[in-house]
């Protein structure tokens, strides 16, 4: 059986990353459980750990986003208690999707209710020879 | 169906692929798998003696380390790849999504692998993410559903 992690991201308003662990807890599953800032680490058989996650993101289907991690929850390669502080490799780039999950959740509503979002029209360049037309048409004859 | 995704660590991507029924291919897998293998002193900066020969599948041996090191751990994920969404101008690439000469490669090996592939930009704003979400769906919505994992 593979073991894996999984970190759930949270982005709602509704919901805090402490909610979830409490959930998880109840649940009773055989995996480890991590409270962090952004969310919840869950490690354990990819079975046990997907399942329990799909029931998990129900709790809020917008808020609640969910990508597979390398490294489990406190591994000595990456737990900053063994590197001195400072940010683990990875949060950056958790931090600046992080920005995004509002609009993405958005985005999923509009889709949940059927919309059909239309592109706004993109202004053109200006065309090389209009734009010649004009410089000649503009020039002062002396 | 398997999706690879672009940027490989991204985790909006991962979670779309995962939310619309299909199995999302990222490179956390491949680090996960390092991790867990015994004997090595510190994944995934260390490799395995087999780990050059997948790197030097895709670049010559002259081709800077970073690079074979870096497709060597895309391998596996490429040679599983049944569809493909690459997003254009990530927000930011970090550490494995560092190497723009590698990500110009796997891009390009994509393409020439002549799967299903939806190229799109990062949104921005809420009316970009909009189309971004919906095209994501559509796309997983024409491919065929992922098989139970075993």
């Amino acid at each position: 059986m593979e073991t894996i992690t999984k970190m759930i991201v949270i982005n709602s308003s509704k919901l805090l990353p402490s909610d979830v662990a409490i959930k998880l807890y109840e649940s009773k599953a055989d995996v480890m459980i991590k409270e962090t800032c952004f969310g919840v680490m869950v490690s354990g058989e990819r079975e046990i750990v997907d399942s329990l996650l799909s029931d998990i993101r129900k709790l809020d289907k917008y808020g609640i986003f969910i990508k597979e991690r390398g490294f489990a929850p406190g591994e000595s390669f990456r737990c900053r208690a063994t590197r001195r502080g400072g940010a683990r490799p990875g949060f950056h780039n958790l931090e600046n999707e992080d920005k995004l999950l509002p609009h993405i959740a958005s985005a999923l509503k509009a889709l949940d209710r059927g919309e059909i979002p239309i592109r706004k029209k993109q202004t053109k360049k200006l065309d090389i020879n209009k734009f010649k037309e004009i410089i000649k048409e503009s020039e002062v004859l002396q | 169906m398997k999706v690879f995704i672009y940027p490989t660590n991204s985790l909006i991507l991962y979670d779309l692929v995962e939310r619309f029924g299909h199995e999302p291919l990222a490179i956390m897998q491949e680090i996960g798998k390092k991790v867990r293998t015994q004997g090595l002193d510190s994944p995934p900066m260390n490799m395995t003696p087999e780990d050059p020969k997948f790197g030097l599948k895709y670049a010559a041996v002259e081709v800077p380390s970073g690079v074979r090191g870096r497709m060597s751990l895309f391998d596996p994920l490429l040679s599983k790849a049944e569809a493909a969404i690459i997003v254009t101008e990530p927000v930011i690439s970090f550490g494995c999504m560092g190497c723009a000469r590698t990500n110009e490669l796997v891009n390009f090996l994509l393409r020439g692998k002549k799967i299903p592939l939806l190229k799109l930009d990062y949104p921005t704003t809420e009316e970009d993410a909009k189309i971004f979400v919906y095209k994501i769906s559509e796309f997983l919505k024409s491919l065929k559903p992922a098989e139970d994992k075993k």
